[in-house]
Formats: structure tokens, sequence, C-alpha cells
């Protein structure tokens, strides 16, 4: 199900709360220069948690289509 | 490019939105687009009506029909609105000084009619916009700006009010609890009659400041380890009930709506 989606971020959004990166089971985020960073995605199960509480829509998972 | 949840339900052109870092205003915003997009509303026919406050913006950032008004006064603009256009879904977003300082009366007595318009008041226990005062829900003994020494009132319990003054539908969630609020946001949305979402949100600028609530994450934390359902409630002792947030639906309920009654009686009248 999860496989197809992909985590975007609108950096120009971020305004560094650090929420996401609380939030995030798997550690796959941090903050760095006062906004969000992805450091690991291979971490990343796609549960959808910082999309949830990213008060600025900063963070979300796209579906994407023919994942190869 | 946002999200087709932001694409789809807010001004994109307008944000990213003036909220402090870390204010949970922005995850209830979400929370009321998901809302509204799960029950297939036609977003023509919505109207978000709200008064002054930080909560209060979120009528600038919503893509529906939308009324930025005066304090306190959200619901009776809402009400002229839902009277003179009764197919619209009219709702309120309102914070806790707007709603139960200012707006008290408009709020009890537009629950008392049991008009048709849903309420969300984003409740962030302190006025936000003009810089910590505290407000009606602010927790004795916590701390404002202008209450440096504690404050010594008895706060108000938004739900309570709103129930005890007659509004149909009164739940409470928190913006830690994401979907569990979508569910309520839903539930009053369809609900025919005033109805009432207490929306408890997180203002780290002054509130947590103020109160050494810690981190935006950490101050969200808080409500997932101090709410206990409505369910759980009377199974529950004074003392474990103490300093707790109650969350869930407080009343759901059916009766007469104003906005019918009206229409009832002025039916002919017209030409
Ligand atoms: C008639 C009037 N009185 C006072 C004010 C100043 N004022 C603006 S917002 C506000 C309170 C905001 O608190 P709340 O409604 O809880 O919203 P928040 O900013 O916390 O979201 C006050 C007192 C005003 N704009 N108009
Ligand atoms: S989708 Fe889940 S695992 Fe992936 S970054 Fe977001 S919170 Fe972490
Ligand atoms: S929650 Fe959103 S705004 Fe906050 S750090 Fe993460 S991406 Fe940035
Ligand atoms: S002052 Fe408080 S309520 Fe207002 S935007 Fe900042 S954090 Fe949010």
């Amino acid at each position: 199900m999860s496989a197809g989606k992909k985590l975007l971020i609108t950096e120009d959004w971020c305004k560094g709360c650090g929420i996401c990166v609380e939030f995030c089971p798997t550690n796959v985020l941090e903050i760095k220069n006062g906004i969000v960073t992805v450091v690991d995605i291979d971490k990343c199960i796609k549960c959808g948690l910082c999309e949830l509480r990213c008060p600025d829509y900063a963070i979300y998972l796209e579906e994407i289509e023919n994942e190869s | 490019m946002p999200s087709q949840l932001v694409r789809d339900n807010l001004r994109t052109n307008k944000l990213p939105h003036i909220w402090c870092a870390g204010c949970s205003n922005g995850i209830a915003m979400r929370a009321i687009s998901q809302a509204i997009e799960n029950l297939g509303f036609d977003k023509k026919k919505v109207c978000i009506v709200s008064g002054i406050g930080c909560s209060s913006r979120t009528s600038g950032y919503m893509n529906y029909n939308t009324l930025h008004t005066t304090h306190g006064r959200a619901i009776a603009f809402a009400t002229g609105v839902k009277l003179a256009n009764p197919n619209l879904k009219v709702m309120v977003v309102t914070g806790d000084g707007d709603c139960s300082a200012i707006g008290g009366n408009h709020l009890i007595h537009a629950a008392r009619r049991n008009i048709d318009i849903t309420t969300i008041v984003f409740n962030n226990n302190i006025y936000g916009m003009t810089g910590g005062q505290f407000s009606p829900t602010t927790p004795m003994e916590n701390y404002g700006t202008t209450a440096p020494y504690g404050n010594m009132e008895k706060p108000f319990d938004i739900c309570n009010l709103a129930a005890a003054a007659g509004a149909t539908y009164v739940a409470r969630g928190t913006t830690y609890h994401v979907n569990p609020l979508v569910k309520l946001l839903e539930k009053a949305m369809i609900k025919k009659g005033f109805a009432l979402v207490d929306v408890m949100s997180t203002c780290p600028t002054y509130y947590g400041r103020k109160n050494k609530k810690g981190t935006p994450a950490k101050m969200l934390k808080y409500f997932k380890d101090n709410t206990i359902d409505t369910k759980r409630v009377e199974k529950l002792s004074k003392e474990q009930l103490e300093n707790k947030i109650i969350i869930g639906e407080f009343k759901n309920t059916d009766e007469l709506e104003f906005t019918d009654k009206y229409l009832e009686l002025i039916k002919g009248w017209e030409g």
C-alpha cells in the first residue's frame, strides 16, 4: 500500500518547529539550519504522522503512479 | 507544491500562514479541511466565519466562502448569514477569548436558539494575538501577562457551557489526537443544529513560554498524556480526574432547529 507514496518537503514553508522530528517513529528527520531535513529516507515507513501534525503543511506524502 | 488536501481546501497563495513556529492552529485548520473533504460538502456552499485573534485568521486561509468579522461577534454574523442563506453550511472558527469572553453572550444565545451553525473553538487557554493575557479558559494558577502571580479565576469549561445553554452537539478534541478530531468535526458539521467542538490547541509563544510548557512537540504530548475520554469519566474518581482534559463527545441530541422554524413561519409571506 504505502510503497506508492513519496515523502515531500516544501522548504520555504517550514518554520523548523521540530514537531515532525519528534513524532516520526523511525527518526527519518532532523532540524538542520532551522529547517527540516531528511537524514535517512530508507527508514521512512510512510506512516504520515509528520504530515498529520505539521502545522505548516511543509511535509507530506504524495501518491506516485507507476513506481518502478 | 503542497499536498492535494491543502491545494484543494486552502488559499495556497496566502501560505505560509502568519502563525508562529509550532503553533497548532495549523493542525486544527488542516483537520477542518480534512473533515470537509471527507464529508464531500459542496465547497461553494461552505461559509467560514471568524472573529479576531490568531485563531480567527483561519478564515483568510480557507478556500471557501469566508467572512472575517470583529472580535467576539463571529457567531452573530454567522447567524445573519445562515438566516439570509439557509442553504449554506455555516461554520464559525473562533478562539477561547473570542468565543467565551467578549463573545460569550453570542455563544450561549446561539446555543439556546439551536441555530444550525458549527462552532469550532481553537482553545489555547490564552489571548495569543494580543500578547498572552489570561482568558476565561486559562487554568487556575497558570500565568499570563495579566496574571503575573497566577490566575485567580476558575475557568470555563466551554463544552459544559455550550451543552447547558442548549447546543445539540458538543465535543472536545485536541491537536494531538488529529484523526479522532476529524471524526468529531465531521459529526459536528453534519448535525442540524448548534454544534460546538472545543479543539485544544497550543500557543508555544505565550501560553507555553509563560507556563514553561516546553517545545511545541512537548505541548502536544501533554494532550496525549493528560486526556481522558468522556466514556471513561464515570469509572474514575475525582482524584484521578484532577487536572485532566476530558475529550470526546459531551452531547449529541436532536431538537427542532431555529432556521427551519423560521422558514416555516415565513412560508408564503414573500410577494
Ligand atoms: C472589541 C475588541 N476588543 C479587544 C480587541 C483586542 N483583541 C484582539 S484579539 C484578542 C483576544 C484573542 O484571544 P483569543 O480569542 O483567545 O484568540 P487567539 O489569538 O488566542 O487565537 C483581543 C482581546 C479587539 N480586537 N477588539
Ligand atoms: S512518513 Fe512517518 S516515517 Fe516517514 S518521515 Fe513522516 S513520520 Fe517519519
Ligand atoms: S513540523 Fe513542519 S514546520 Fe515543523 S519542522 Fe517539521 S516540516 Fe517544519
Ligand atoms: S501567538 Fe500563540 S496562538 Fe498566536 S500564532 Fe503565535 S503561537 Fe499561535
